[in-house]
């Protein structure tokens, strides 16, 4: 099922950063309490992963996690291993009080490659992009323009931006608009 | 004349000519001028009329607090009007027009409002036009419409070419202006370690102070704010805006700032304005002082400028406003105006100080260059029409007998300096009159407080109220350190540099001039350029009993329109006090709100236009739907296909086509959009018992169950299906709108009331795409596909089951909103469109036919089926509703129950659901009322029920309708008269909702 | 526009973030409750030019609910705390009543 059809079958933009849509990207949401041992013990087992702190990510190779809120985890890893990991999850917490959903293909995902990515996105969410601020390793929701949003950095030059996948196009459409090449604020750059 | 001279001029670069268009007129500027200073350097003194009389008006200051100089910009889709020529940058090709004229700016037939004045005073517009009623339409109102009114607005078709963004910015001191002050405090604390952004307005850094002139640290001003610029962008903690104003200050440090991009180049690439969103923990306001006109009659004749301005368009730009010049002042700043000028060569035949002792040094120095000074002087009156040309020279102390005529061509007025306090008080800063000074200044013990409490702005500089050059600068330093301090830098404690200057005489407060100018003079004497507002209306004000500041602010406008009276706010307020025997300080001043300038719309929009301009969501099939003609409905952000017309088909026609063909053999509806929530845990079945009114928890593992959800007012807020996964888990379907808000509604009632329960909840609606297939041919088209067993017996009416149709991994209810066989399919969202495909084509064969909301919500109708936001309005109960099975009488309690069982709800005179036929068989109008016996007490006629839901039905071929009907279902086959409009009403008889196949024969195979 | 910190991830949220949910510490009155005690559960509130609390929700974040006790004179945040108690925590109420003595709101003190 590689060859799924994206929302917007694999779009890019070239600017200030390089933007694409993401293939392959398997999500799974993970609702319990996550500092629940037996939790930690089962996403530490089927994804490779201790479950981060508070707005942090954690990544081992291809999977990863995302904290979303103290009862709620963004688990990551491609696209086609994500309804058998959600299975195996799911049967390893039988017995806890959890709730594991395969949402694969709820949402779409753009990477933003370029040193101007903090700019793209302090255009559009309310948050500090300052690099003493926002770094590599933290996760943030919040909304871009008039849309629900995540993002975090997977280094200084990589991010990715998570939203609903009926919003893609909108949201294509404002990071392309806020990377526009003559629309440089030039604000982290000294 | 107003002119070039061929000295001074240190903003503009006389190598780099610029043509710009003026009225039609073609002119030359110089790279660096302002409109306002080209069109003075090609004697067009004369830039517009006023608001109300039409009285010629020229520029009178030379910033952004100009109330005169307003201009159409642009043209075509980049017209602007109320712009002030005396911040906008010339570019070549600019175009300009003047306002409020007609038909020209030379000759205005308006002007005949200035021979009415005596009529026009404060309040005219209350006294005039309440009587006769009337004339307001056919009279008052053309009238008004044609002769008042600022610039024009942009064509209807005319749509804004630009680009505009938004930028959040996060810093722990934000200083606006850029002036010396500014400056010297955004180092003080860039030096202790904090983060500083500084946004200054116009181009240029430095302020007022290199036109001022004196020393800092032995160097020139301009030597100065170019070593303090320097130093600034050299700290990697520090940064400067230009171009960028400080608009306004609001709650908890939140600052918008006003990039103005590409309005000095339009041809330039990117975004033309960028509204910073700023978030600072301490904020600097270093937006300097305005200097107050004089009040004098004639005050207002084009060549009577402010004295600052008069300096700023001579040393900035190199224009001489006039030849000769006389100066009037209260205070020693306006003698620096005198001495540039005569530096420059030009005449001051005199100065008319208020001031009986008469100024300092700076008399002294203007005195030593051979300038005539007159102490205790007035100008009685300013004599011209569209110029200057003369000034009649009186007493302060007097009436204004005339004891000189001097000629000139040009005014030089100065009635001391304004602290510009708007920033400061925006959030709540209060101010404290300063009687030395005769201006408010920030009260420094009740400064706007931040979410911790603690003050959160600081003035500086001249906004502060220190006015010498040294205290500017220490005033400065003082500030950048406090606020520095208060986001804990500690760093380098630096002093502040010393600032040399002549020493000043103290000001003489002078409202009005003279002191005792008879009536006849006070109705010339202007106190709001903007709005026509005289000294003599402000007067009639408060005789007639306006004592609030802000209420004669109302009656009389003074301070209104778009400078928000800048120039006259503390010359009207003074006014106001000395008419009502009060002091100032009590008298008070009017509210400063944000934004300091006005802002462009497009600014506040940012990105938001064109494909952007609001969210549309889009199923995993909407690009199929657009191919084939969708004839769209906006379903909250969604977009829904409401009819699939085809070439020349009529939408009308479309609906017909798309419900006989679902009825008769098979149909196929897009369902993505409803939402799917999955609830889960031990205590699920209890939750959603509280939530629905119907019983869940009794709901079997493999089967759906309808519910009903209600607030806890009551009332019907969503309904849907609810699947029982497993013994522990739930799916929820609710309506297309009602997704986020009921999982809104869940997650409330989870972490805020009933905590301790074992319930999760995930959103998942978007994580499927969804499919009905409906109509006799159902079946057989999933038993084309192939992979599961859809038979009645293997999957019963109101059951799901998982498994695989065409090879998709499915999940398949047997669930109609329809009355038809149907089936509605899940599948993984990236699956939706290859699964819809797929549906079509194994479906030819059946003729399926793929149908929008107006089918679906005729079907629903037909069927007596109720919709959310239909049927339901936030007013209405499930009881209204006949939904009585719905509700489950076993459960003690559910959201809503107790509501339900008030006085007003239990009433057995609420209107309830029947259904509707007309006699003729037409179709009511929606919304129409059924008409009762009499009228109530304002005379309406009574009503006794309302239309929801209305329709032609192709099934029946007749019009249907759903209504709410006072004793409704008591009166099946009674006949009642409806309308909206309608005229003879409409003759509807009562029957049941269920239209068709009332026993469900079609849905239960 | 507030800046309110979310207890629950540590974010100091812009208003934009956030969606007020009203009156805090509502006590619910179900089907046997009487119709005084019901109404007043249902419409009536504090209206106080002073010390408030309410609750509002992370919606454009963590989505969590949670409670604020605002100054909603001066917009000053005294404290955020749990959604899940049903009155204020003693340090919270402690920093309110050092910053603003005497206060009332219905029977805290």
């Amino acid at each position: 099922m590689s060859d799924v059809a994206l929302a917007l079958g694999g779009a890019t933009f070239d600017g200030l950063v390089k933007i694409e849509e993401l293939a392959g990207q398997g999500m799974i949401t993970l609702r319990g309490d996550l500092t629940d041992k037996a939790i930690v013990a089962a996403v530490k087992h089927v994804f490779g992963v201790t479950l981060p702190g508070t707005r942090e990510t954690a990544f081992a190779g291809s999977t990863g996690a995302l904290w979303m809120s103290p009862d709620e985890a963004l688990l990551l890893c491609p696209y086609d291993a994500a309804q058998t990991k959600a299975d195996d999850l799911a049967a390893k917490l039988a017995d806890a009080h959890a709730l594991v959903v395969n949402v694969s293909d709820a949402r779409a995902v753009f990477q933003l490659r370029g040193r101007m990515l903090r700019e793209v996105i302090a255009k559009l969410a309310p948050v500090d992009m300052s690099p003493e601020a926002f770094t590599p390793g933290m996760v943030r929701r919040t909304r871009m323009a008039q849309v629900a949003a995540a993002f975090w950095m997977d280094d200084a030059s990589t991010a990715r931006v998570v939203c609903f996948r009926s919003v893609a196009a909108y949201m294509f459409g404002l990071l392309s608009t806020s990377a526009d090449d003559a629309a440089a604020v030039n604000h982290f750059a000294g | 004349m107003s002119t070039r001279v061929q000295t001074q001029g240190r903003l503009i670069n006389r190598d780099r000519p610029v043509s710009f268009k003026f009225n039609g007129a073609l002119m030359k500027g110089y790279q660096g001028d302002t409109l306002a200073s080209a069109l003075l350097a090609n004697d067009q003194m004369l830039m517009g009329r006023s608001f109300k009389y039409h009285r010629p008006r020229g520029v009178v200051a030379s910033g952004s607090e100009e109330p005169n100089a307003l201009v159409n910009l642009g043209e075509g889709n980049r017209f602007e009007p109320n712009q002030r020529a005396t911040s906008t940058e010339i570019f070549h090709g600019l175009t300009a027009t003047s306002q409020n004229h007609w038909p020209s700016l030379e000759y205005d037939i308006g002007i005949v409002n200035n021979v009415l004045a005596r009529f026009l005073s404060a309040g005219f517009y209350y006294k005039m036009f309440i009587h006769p009623r009337p004339f307001w339409k056919y009279v008052y109102e053309p009238f008004i419409r044609h002769s008042a009114g600022l610039g024009k607005a942009p064509d209807a078709e005319a749509r804004d070419e630009d680009r505009y963004e938004h930028f959040y910015a996060f810093t722990d001191v934000l200083v606006i202006g850029g002036g010396v002050a500014g400056l010297q405090s955004a180092l003080t604390a860039a030096r202790a370690g904090a983060k500083v952004l500084l946004l200054e307005q116009t181009p240029h850094l430095g302020g007022r102070a290199p036109v001022d002139g004196g020393t800092i640290d032995g160097l020139s001003p301009e030597a100065w704010v170019e070593k303090a610029r320097a130093e600034l962008e050299a700290l990697p903690n520090a940064q400067i805006r230009t171009r960028t104003m400080g608009a306004g200050v609001y709650d908890h440090g939140y600052v918008l700032g006003y990039e103005r991009l590409t309005d000095h180049a339009p041809e330039t690439a990117g975004p033309r304005h960028r509204l910073w969103r700023i978030r600072a923990a301490q904020i600097i306001t270093a937006t300097g002082a305005i200097e107050r006109p004089l009040s004098f009659a004639g005050n207002d004749i084009p060549g009577v400028m402010l004295a600052s301005a008069v300096r700023d368009y001579l040393m900035n730009y190199g224009v001489s406003p006039g030849d000769r010049t006389v100066v009037v002042t209260n205070n020693d700043d306006a003698y620096r105006t005198a001495i540039a000028l005569v530096q420059a060569g030009l005449k001051v035949p005199a100065i008319l100080d208020a001031r009986p002792q008469g100024g300092g040094a700076l008399m002294d120095e203007a005195k030593a260059l051979g300038i005539r000074v007159e102490t205790g002087a007035a100008a009685v009156k300013v004599k011209g029409a569209k110029r200057v040309h003369s000034v009649c020279r009186g007493v302060q102390a007097g009436e204004g007998e005339v004891l000189e005529e001097i000629f000139c061509d040009a005014v030089a007025m100065s009635g001391g300096w304004s602290p510009v306090v708007h920033l400061w008080s925006h959030c709540g800063g209060k101010l404290t009159w300063d009687a030395d000074q005769a201006a408010f200044r920030p009260d420094h013990d009740r400064a706007p407080t931040s979410h911790d409490g603690n003050p959160f702005v600081i003035a500086s500089g001249a906004a502060d109220g220190a006015f010498h050059l040294k205290d500017v600068l220490q005033n400065a330093a003082n500030a950048g350190k406090t606020a520095a301090g208060r986001v804990g830098a500690e760093g380098v404690d630096s002093a502040a540099p010393s600032g040399d200057a002549p020493e000043e005489a103290p000001l003489v407060p002078v409202w009005m001039m003279p002191q005792g100018a008879q009536k006849k003079l006070r109705m010339k004497a202007w106190l709001d350029y903007q709005n026509d507002v005289k000294v003599s209306d402000v007067q009639l004000a408060a005789q007639e009993g306006f004592e609030s500041v802000e209420h004669t602010k109302r009656y009389t406008t003074l301070g209104m329109a778009t400078d928000q009276g800048k120039l006259s706010n503390i010359n009207g307020l003074a006014t106001l006090a000395k008419a009502l025997d009060a002091e100032i300080p009590q008298v008070g001043t009017t509210t400063f709100r944000p934004p300091y300038t006005p802002i462009s719309m497009g600014a506040i929009a940012g990105e938001a236009r064109g494909e952007i301009f609001q969210p549309i969501r889009k199923t995993p099939m909407h690009a199929w739907h657009e191919a084939h003609g969708a004839h769209w409905e906006p379903v909250g952000h969604w977009r829904r296909p409401y009819a699939f017309p085809k070439s020349g088909e009529s939408v009308h026609d479309a609906v017909k086509r798309e419900v006989l063909a679902t009825r008769n053999s098979l149909g196929l509806l897009d369902a993505s959009t409803l939402g799917k929530i999955i609830v889960k845990g031990p205590d699920a079945g209890r939750f959603l018992d509280m939530l629905y009114t119907n019983m869940m928890s009794t709901l079997k593992p493999g089967k759906c169950r309808y519910g009903l959800m209600c607030t806890e007012n009551g009332f019907l807020t969503d309904d849907g299906v609810v699947a029982r996964i497993d013994e522990d888990t739930f799916l929820c379907h609710t309506t297309t709108g009602g997704a986020d808000r009921i999982h809104a509604h869940m997650e409330e009632w989870l972490q805020t009331e009933w905590w301790d329960w074992k319930v999760w909840t995930v959103n998942a609606t978007e994580q499927f795409a969804q499919v009905a297939v409906v109509g006799p041919n159902a079946r057989k088209l999933l038993e084309k596909l192939g992979g599961m067993d859809v038979s009645k017996e293997a999957l019963a009416f109101m059951e799901w089951k998982d498994g695989t149709l065409g090879g998709f991994p499915v999940r398949a209810y047997r669930i109609s909103f329809s009355g038809e066989l149907s089936y509605e399919i899940a599948v993984p969202a990236n699956l939706g469109r290859a699964f819809w495909d797929a549906l079509i084509e194994a479906g030819k064969e059946w003729d399926i036919t793929p149908y929008g909301t107006e089918a679906l919500h005729i079907m629903r109708a037909e069927k007596g089926f109720i919709m959310i936001g239909d049927e339901t309005d936030g007013t209405v109960i499930p009881q209204d509703l006949g939904l009585d099975w719905a509700i489950s009488k076993k459960k003690e309690d559910y959201i809503g129950k107790r509501a339900q069982a008030r006085s007003h709800m239990t009433d057995p005179k609420r209107w309830k659901l029947v259904g509707l036929e007309t006699l003729d068989g037409s179709v009511l109008k929606d919304g129409a009322y059924a008409i009762a016996e009499g009228t109530n007490e304002n005379g309406q006629t009574n009503t006794q029920g309302r239309v929801t839901s209305t329709y032609h039905s192709p099934t029946l071929n007749k019009g249907i309708a759903m209504g709410l009907v006072l004793n409704g279902p008591d009166r099946m086959g009674e006949v009642i008269s409806f309308t909206n409009g309608d005229n003879p009403a409409k003759k509807a008889r009562i029957v049941s909702p269920v239209f068709f196949d009332p026993e469900g024969e079609k849905q239960n195979v | 526009m507030l800046l309110i910190t979310c207890p629950y991830c540590g974010v100091a949220a812009e208003e934009t973030e956030l969606h007020g949910g009203g009156e805090a510490h509502l006590k619910r009155f179900g089907p046997d409750s009487s119709d005084d005690d019901f109404t007043g559960y249902l419409f009536h509130r504090e209206n106080p030019k002073g010390v408030h609390f309410e609750r509002w929700r992370h919606v454009n974040g963590c989505g969590k609910w949670f409670h604020a006790a605002r100054c909603t004179n001066t917009l000053e945040v005294f404290g955020t705390y749990s959604a899940q108690t049903t009155e204020p925590p003693k340090d919270i109420l402690d920093t309110i009543r050092a910053k603003r003595p005497g206060f009332k709101w219905r029977d805290i003190a």
